[in-house]
């Protein structure tokens, strides 16, 4: 059995923010099926009291003194944004302009 | 003077501050050596010959003035373009940051300049270190030395593959499951993953936080540690830096170096020298394992039994972090831009320009990670693999109680034929089978040339314990010490 379908991918490129086409809706749907049963074998291991492991370096609250350092200037913040305003990021409309107005 | 890229980095430092060369000429001899040969090889995306003519006359005049020139200065370093260089382009091999020249240097290429050494440019990688053979890069795949019809090892195969080409002496890789290594081991080359926290993150663009390591590449040991021992150590801009001095690796290497291992106990892993290997690769290993107890080390067979799902563990943990952090590459603060014709919302142009920049392999790491995050499937997928993980760790660490570091060939094949795999996405992932467990865990690791098998190198791997990163340095030069170091034919 399969373990994702055509359209759980559709809606996963969505979450991901990716405009994925019909023709890679196809490929992906049976590669990802692939490496999800072979994955999957992490079930296979009984760890139900076992703590999980986000990290490997045991640090906590890592803290530095409140100084000023030297940053970017925004110039230099904004050299590789594709677009720019008044010292700001320029984004597409996020609101539908009838909202907006 | 052709013969100058035929040093190591050892030699060059020694020459350029004795007076013997120049830092010039020894970058200008890499130049000319990349002009000849990189057309076949492609080790870089990007070559930056002013700078690095203009880095190498500062060392020749901070020489002449008698001012200091740094543990490293003059030699040649070669930097994957996963790590920020301050106004030279870096794509991390993706078409999304295609054209960026970062405002800031990375930590490690910080350092790199502080040492003297001369940055030559950015090699290729599979796209945002996606990959285990330089076919996912956007620009186009990486060849082999070895045999330029075969892979380089990925992602990091450009950095080994300057090496083997003598394009570089050293060069600057980064290991998130075995991209430093396995290249190394494909190329015959050294490869060294240090004790994660033990490099700096800070500029090293994002792949999977809790497993990304930077780290050294060069055709000696000595001269591993020696790289290993300039990007090394503690900063305060990366909050999982560990705060403690670099391991004395340049010490240890050169401790092996006299090929004496005695009172040393190595842990061959029985899960790795199994089925799963081609039988010249365990010939090699095994004929290697045996050279390291002629030299004294005590042998034994070490059984780690939750090796075996680190693989399915890493490739749940690993793309949850990435599909998390590829999340800024949104059109807006840097890269490309696809679809803003003014009618199109933010996410409309968000995701036309993700679809757009972003290839196929890191698309599929984009979607599993998203799948393995989502409610309903997190216990299954991301949590139990979070459990393995802890439980990979306690094998390492019972490991450790028995031996003082653990063994096993690097890889399960030496190089394949470019396009042998890329069909099949799984099996691309089989090449990482024994390095990713280190990721897991956390600890150093190293791959050494040990043997060649049909004529393409095996390497040996070697894992210790964390922050016991001088511990794999001695019994890897130890084994240099007795099998060599091999050249591949000319080019």
């Amino acid at each position: 059995m399969a373990a994702i379908s055509r359209e759980e991918v559709a809606h996963l490129a969505r979450l991901s923010r990716l405009a994925v086409t019909e023709e890679e809706l196809d490929t992906f749907a049976g590669q990802l099926d692939v490496i999800l049963q072979s994955v999957a074998q992490v079930g296979e291991v009984t760890a139900a009291d076992i703590p999980p492991t986000s990290h490997s370096v045991p640090l906590t609250n890592v803290l530095r003194e409140d100084v000023v350092v030297p940053g970017l200037t925004p110039q230099e913040a904004l050299s590789g944004a594709p677009d720019a305003e008044e010292q700001r990021f320029r984004v597409p409309r996020i609101l539908d302009e009838d909202v907006a107005s | 003077m052709s013969d100058l890229t035929r040093l190591s980095a050892a030699e060059i430092a020694g020459l350029v501050a004795a007076g013997e060369t120049s830092a010039v000429e020894v970058t200008q001899a890499h130049l000319d050596r990349i002009a000849a040969v990189d057309d076949r090889v492609h080790a870089f995306l990007h070559v930056d010959t002013e700078g690095a003519l203009a880095a190498a006359r500062g060392v020749d005049e901070r020489r002449a003035a008698g001012e200091e020139i740094g543990p490293l200065a003059g030699v040649p370093v070669a930097v994957k373009d996963v790590l920020t260089t301050k106004g030279v382009p870096t794509t991390v091999g993706s078409k999304i940051l295609e054209g960026w020249r970062p405002p800031y240097d990375s930590t490690i290429v910080e350092r790199l300049r502080a040492a003297g050494t001369v940055m030559l440019g950015k090699t290729n990688m599979d796209e945002f270190a996606m990959g285990s053979s330089t076919e996912y890069s956007a620009y186009g795949p990486t060849r082999n030395p070895w045999d330029l019809e075969r892979i380089p090892g990925g992602s990091g195969g450009g950095s080994a593959a300057a090496l083997a080409a003598y394009e570089a002496p050293l060069s600057i890789g980064s290991d998130t499951g075995g991209s430093i290594r396995q290249p190394g081991a494909v190329t015959g080359t050294v490869g060294a993953k240090p004790t994660y926290g033990g490099t700096s993150r800070y500029g090293l663009v994002a792949f999977s936080s809790s497993l990304d390591t930077p780290g050294p590449c060069a055709r000696t040991v000595l001269d591993a540690a020696l790289l290993h021992q300039v990007i090394g150590g503690h900063d305060p801009r990366d909050s999982t830096s560990i705060p403690a001095a670099v391991p004395d690796v340049v010490g240890a290497a050169r401790l092996g170096a006299t090929g004496d291992l005695t009172g040393v106990k190595l842990g061959v892993v029985t899960e790795f020298t199994g089925e799963g290997a081609e039988p010249g690769v365990l010939a090699a290993f095994r004929e290697s394992a045996e050279a390291l107890a002629k030299l004294g080390a005590e042998i034994v067979e070490v059984s780690c039994p939750h090796f075996k799902y680190a693989l399915p563990a890493y490739y749940l943990i690993a793309p949850s972090e990435c599909s998390s952090n590829l999340a800024r590459f949104d059109g807006v603060r840097f890269g490309l831009r696809v679809g803003d014709d003014g009618n199109r919302s933010l996410e409309e142009v968000m995701s036309l320009t993700r679809e757009a920049g972003f290839g196929p392999e890191v698309k599929r790491r984009i979607m599993i990670g998203t799948y393995a995050l989502s409610s309903g499937y997190y216990d299954a997928y991301y949590g139990q693999a979070q459990k393995v993980r802890t439980l990979i760790t306690r094998d390492f660490t019972a490991a450790f109680e028995q031996v003082d570091a653990l063994i096993s060939p690097t890889t399960p094949f030496v190089a394949f034929p470019i396009g042998a795999r890329t069909s099949d996405p799984y099996q691309m992932y089989l090449a990482d089978l024994f390095t990713i467990p280190t990721n897991l865990y956390g600890g150093p690791a190293i791959s050494v040339p040990c043997g060649l098998s049909e004529g393409l190198p095996v390497g040996f791997q070697i894992m210790a314990p964390t922050m016991a990163d001088d511990r794999m340095y001695r019994v890897a030069a130890a084994l240099e010490s007795t099998v060599g170091t091999f050249t591949p034919p000319a080019l």
